[in-house]
């Protein structure tokens, strides 16, 4: 440890620089000392009621710097999409400064990053890392059915290396079964269950790419068993999320998709969700076209299009709800992949379970999702979120995979706004958690990473801090009123919106929104007082009538 | 069905289908025609009627109205079609006012709440409410008979300084006569907003009486030096003008006047560009990029936004500078109501109330002479007088409601409502193209007018979030117009296409509780008097919870619900129906099922509710 702290000290040429000018769009100019630490670029101002500027350096994207004479501006460019800037006098310590943000913004080496330095400064009500334990969800699940089992082929993640150590299996399929289907899999990733959909006792699984390769190998363990998932005389569907002709070109390495000759019982659908490289690109140019001051209408309107989001969002919020009809409308099974099955098939089937299930639409049913289906079940969060819409570099694994998904999760939450125990501000803290935080969740690229670094042990969790009563608070939608049923989002261009609580959060003022969101709690609340009022001198009035028969009117 | 009683029915046809226009559901049904409504689409809402070749079905029938409903009708016999395919191009062209519906419309009031209803509103007293007349402005009787100008209101204020001779001057070198006259007076910076038509200046024409009036207005206002003059044209438009002996102020003959161009685009563009954004919006299975790509090509939210800027640089000139602002289009009744009207709702937050609103629209558009007998297409007439100004106007209003979300006191459903009944001609208040003519028509002995109606249905056109401390504290909106603040208006372009609204209306939630808030208000008023009576002291007791409470509860709630639910839905009520739209390629699968469970009358009903009053 003491090495580490000596290495970041050689980084940290200049460590404090006062009179430094911080501009904020939309917030007053503040002027102070800039003081930089292993984690932290924190500016602060003797002057009261000024609010310090404390930033992780791993949420700093990209840093830019230029002179007038002697006045040195660094614009810092951060992954929330804030863009702010630093005016330093004197050259040398301006170049000092910049220099040391770049190189403590890109240290790569994963056991430096802040959530192992991180120490909690409030009380841990209940240690988020043990809150959503597989075996847990699993109870839920025999509840409802002994159809599945819980397996424990992957408990070294050498069968899987990207899946937790327990996946649900069909029941009757024994551990070697699973070996086999495993290496006619993408990445070992064999069929595992991803959601059972009560009401009809349909399924959903996901798993990766058959690899069927050119010569259209078969493997009769992975038929049984998807197969065995199916009722008798159902046929189930299979969504694949690549279109049709990627799926081909995916058989040249060694890749490919089911043939229905050798799984007669179902029927593929191909739907064109574009790869994670493809995303970034259009992160990239969506944040450009946010960030044009320029006044035409028609550039606007034409780089929103160009950068290709919106269809995203709408590609994916389309395949979700065709997996949930098949599941619900249907009453067929389902299975979801893509190439690695890391990626749109987790959109996919996670989207689809906010769709299907009220529970996934509860704050902690939520926390749970995302904990099943994107990091247990090996989103590499840490390779797609190492760089936002600024950087410089060339993308290589970099992609907004999971702010996607949020995305289409608030286009739903638009859509329902009485449906979600969660309000908009829960979605934009997981989208900035997942790239720069102080917490261990969203670190490594899959649970097998994450057991190597030790996490439960050595970092903090997110939901640790989220689950306490003063944080859910802020994050709880005062609308909430218990749905059940299936809710089908309108997937028409005209109902999907620019998510304007990320994308031009820091480019608008949001204070007329905030104060109008104020007055809608405080009616919510105050009519609670008064029902409260109500019916508690209902109540007394009734019982003086019980208790005084004179009352009681002829 | 209340109508079947005393309207006379022309047209009955059975088993006819409705089709949605983004799905394949379809509902059977019976389609009445009277002489003022179709199955209760009044004939006015009807935009066009079109009849498709025939199908294995039946026979095809699409109208499209003028508020956004598409109806698509499968008819199984081609004669029944065709029968009510003429009948209703013969029923929706009047050729005179009379034939309109506000004249046959019965709320079942007596004469005297009828002319109550047209004395809510008062010119004049908004004049006075603005400080007007003042030593400054008065009230001039020229146009008492309209012999100055007859698009013009009887009642007209101008500078003190300005003579008859000189308004007369004035107006003879205006087109069609309008002459400045005030329209917004504003107190604080003794600043006034005037409006007019172009001047007849060709190439190189004046008129001393004109310079002497554009003088009149800038003395008045001892604060700044210069006069404003906002021509709300594109340049190339005002230069061409010139060559038909109209045009643009020279600056060098009025003395002290700053002249601008503000680039709105005429009539003409407006119409098809709302055309083809219609048309975009209403391609089926659209994709994302073609609806981005015809949202930027259709023009309509580049226009949109040229309005608000102009009206942006208006209320700057006026609050920050202090000067007057003179402002002027071709005719003055289109392009300069849009930019005065949207100018005053940012100035002043007497517009952001219900009320303000009405006051405004009566004053900028109705008695200023926007022709909306032409522009939305009243009689059978002229098709390219036709043109959506007054919409983009509301349109404008709502962006606003967007970025200022406590700023009004009316919601989107206002907005609709209004934009419904300019069109309906169910009242007499948008009838004919200018005061003149209204008052020929006897429209206020003979029609209701439309805001004693708004007023009294005052309550289910309330924004919640609506406070006027806000308004206080902000009397001036300076709204961004940064273009990703202009958004598609799903709720007036998309008002009837139920299925790409939210399932979920917070608007109308909030409403909900504001209302069982009232109530439980009274409520507890009465219980607490009641203890009083009883010598209770105030709820201290706190008792154990009981199953009674939430029953209770759950009664006022539900009480609440009922009384809104009658009244208009804009977005989807409830989150409990399912959205029976294909995401894909299931389909053949579905539309069995469809068909099976949607019951025929629910849906038609639902078109119909909000037609009717």
């Amino acid at each position: 440890m003491l090495l580490y702290i000596m290495e970041f000290a050689e980084l940290i040429k200049t460590p404090r620089v006062d009179g430094v000018v911080l501009h904020r769009p939309f917030m007053p100019t503040v002027e102070g000392t800039l003081c930089l630490t292993g984690h932290h670029l924190i500016l602060s101002s003797r002057q009261d009621n000024t609010e310090e500027l404390w930033l992780l350096h791993s949420n700093i994207d990209s840093i830019e710097k230029r002179f007038v004479g002697s006045l040195g501006h660094i614009t810092v460019k951060c992954k929330d999409l804030r863009v702010i800037q630093l005016e330093i006098t004197g050259m040398e310590e301006c170049l000092n400064i910049a220099s040391s943000i770049e190189a403590l913004s890109t240290l790569d080496l994963v056991s430096l990053m802040y959530p192992f330095f991180y120490r909690p400064m409030f009380e841990v009500i209940e240690d988020g890392w043990n809150s959503f334990l597989p075996q847990n969800a699993f109870k839920d699940l025999e509840s409802m059915t002994d159809e599945w089992r819980l397996s424990e082929v992957n408990k070294d993640f050498s069968l899987c290396p990207s899946y937790p150590p327990l996946v649900a299996v069909p029941k009757d399929f024994d551990d070697e079964t699973l070996k086999k289907v495993a290496t006619f899999r993408h990445g070992g990733r064999f069929p595992v269950l991803s959601y059972y959909h009560k009401k009809n006792g349909m399924v959903m699984m996901r798993a990766g790419q058959p690899l069927t390769g050119t010569n259209g190998r078969r493997c009769k363990e992975d038929e049984k068993l998807i197969n065995a998932t199916l009722r008798p005389g159902k046929r189930g569907y299979i969504i694949d999320t690549r279109a049709i002709n990627v799926a081909q070109q995916a058989k040249a390495r060694g890749g490919g998709f089911e043939l229905e000759a050798n799984y007669p019982q179902w029927r593929r659908i191909h739907k064109a969700i574009e790869r994670y490289n493809v995303l970034q690109e259009s992160l990239i140019k969506l944040v450009e076209a946010c960030n044009d001051q320029s006044h035409s209408m028609d550039r606007w309107l034409s780089k929103l299009e160009a950068s290709n989001w919106q269809t995203n969002v709408k590609e994916i919020l389309t395949t979700a709800c065709l997996a949930a009809q098949c599941i619900d409308r249907e009453g067929a099974s389902v299975l979801v992949h893509g190439t690695e099955g890391t990626d749109s098939t987790l959109q996919v089937t996670s989207l689809a379970q906010i769709i299907l299930d009220p529970g996934c639409r509860t704050v902690k049913g939520f926390q749970s999702l995302v904990e099943r289906e994107w990091l247990q079940a090996g989103h590499p969060f840490q390779q797609r979120c190492a760089q936002s819409a600024f950087s410089n570099s060339k993308p290589r694994h970099e992609a907004p995979v999971f702010l996607l998904f949020l995305d289409c999760v608030w286009q739903i939450l638009r859509q329902f706004p009485c449906s979600f125990e969660f309000n908009e501000s829960f979605l934009v803290l997981l989208f900035e958690h997942a790239y720069a935080s102080q917490f261990g969740t969203f670190l490594g690229n899959s649970a097998a990473e994450r057991a190597r670094l030790c996490l439960p042990e050595k970092t903090v969790s997110l939901w640790s801090w989220v689950n306490r009563p003063q944080e859910l608070e802020r994050l709880t939608n005062p609308l909430y009123e218990p749905n059940s049923l299936v809710i089908w989002p309108s997937v028409a261009p005209q109902s999907l919106l620019l998510w304007e609580g990320v994308f031009l959060r820091w480019n608008r003022s949001s204070k007329c929104l905030d104060e109008a969101y104020e007055e809608m709690v405080h009616i919510i609340e105050y009519n609670k007082e008064l029902q409260t009022k109500v019916n508690s001198l209902r109540r007394q009035l009734a019982q003086l009538e019980t208790e005084d028969p004179l009352l009681h009117t002829p | 069905q209340k109508y079947y009683h005393y309207v006379h029915l022309f047209l009955q046809v059975e088993q006819v289908r409705l089709l949605d226009r983004f799905s394949n559901k379809s509902v059977h049904g019976t389609l009445y025609l009277t002489a003022t409504h179709l199955i209760f689409i009044l004939h006015h809402h009807i935009a066009s009627v079109e009849k498709l070749s025939l199908t294995t079905s039946g026979c095809p029938l699409v109208i499209q109205c003028r508020n956004f409903r598409v109806v698509h009708f499968v008819i199984q016999r081609e004669r029944d079609c065709h029968d009510v395919y003429s009948s209703l191009l013969r029923l929706l062209r009047p050729v005179c006012y009379e034939e309109l519906y506000a004249f046959s419309y019965n709320p079942k009031q007596n004469d005297q709440q009828r002319e109550e209803g047209w004395q809510l509103i008062d010119l004049g007293a908004e004049f006075e409410r603005m400080g007007v007349p003042c030593d400054q402005w008065q009230l001039t009787d020229v146009n008492r008979d309209y012999k100055v100008c007859e698009t013009y209101p009887r009642d007209l204020y101008v500078p003190v300084t300005a003579s008859k001779p000189i308004i007369v001057g004035s107006s003879k070198f205006r087109s069609k006569g309008r002459f400045p006259v005030l329209t917004y007076f504003y107190q604080e910076k003794k600043a006034a907003v005037c409006r007019c038509s172009q001047p007849l200046s060709g190439f190189s024409a004046r008129c001393l009486e004109d310079e002497s009036m554009l003088q009149a207005i800038s003395k008045a206002n001892h604060n700044s030096r210069f006069l404003y003059v906002m021509d709300t044209r594109p340049k190339l438009n005002a230069l061409a003008n010139r060559a038909a002996g109209k045009g643009y102020e020279n600056e060098d003959n009025y003395s002290n006047i700053r002249f601008q161009f503000v680039g709105i685009e005429n009539i003409h563009v407006m119409r098809s560009s709302l055309q083809k954004l219609l048309e975009v919006t209403g391609t089926r299975s659209l994709s994302m990029s073609d609806y981005l790509v015809g949202l930027e090509s259709s023009g309509w939210l580049r226009h949109i936004k040229a309005i608000v800027d102009a009206a942006v640089f208006l209320t700057r000139a006026v609050t920050v500078e202090g000067a007057s602002v003179l402002v002027h289009c071709s005719d003055g009744w289109d392009r300069t109501a849009q930019v005065c009207a949207l100018g005053a709702l940012l100035m002043d937050p007497y517009y952001r109330t219900i009320k303000g609103f009405m006051v405004l629209i009566e004053k900028d558009w109705i008695s200023f002479g926007h022709k909306f007998a032409d522009r939305c297409d009243q009689l059978d007439g002229d098709p390219k007088e036709v043109s959506p100004i007054f919409t983009q106007f509301l349109e404008c209003v709502w962006q606003l409601t967007e970025q200022f979300p406590q700023a009004f006191e009316f919601s989107e459903w206002f907005l609709l409502q209004i934009h419904e009944h300019v069109h309906s001609c169910q009242y007499g208040n948008f009838l004919g193209n200018n005061q003149r003519q209204r008052e020929e028509l006897q429209l206020r002995e003979r029609t209701h007018s439309l805001w004693a109606f708004l007023m009294s249905e005052k309550r289910n056109h309330l924004n919640p979030f609506y406070s006027p401390a806000y308004s206080e504290a902000h009397p001036v909106l300076e709204p961004s117009t940064l273009p990703y603040h202009f958004k598609f208006w799903r709720s007036m372009y998309h008002q009837f296409d139920r299925s790409m609204h939210p399932r979920q209306s917070i608007l109308k939630t909030i409403l909900t509780l504001k209302e069982n808030s009232r109530k439980a208000e009274s409520t507890l008023q009465a219980l607490e008097s009641v203890s009083t009576l009883l010598h209770i002291p105030p709820a201290t007791s706190r008792l154990p919870h009981s199953g009674s409470e939430e029953d209770e509860q759950e009664e006022v709630g539900e009480e609440a619900t009922e009384s809104t639910d009658t009244e208009r839905t804009v977005e989807g009520s409830s989150g409990t129906e399912s959205r029976k739209q294909s995401y894909g390629e299931l389909e053949g699968t579905y539309n069995s099922d469809l068909v099976k469970e949607e019951p025929a009358v629910v849906s038609l009903e639902f078109g119909v509710a909000r037609m009717t009053c």
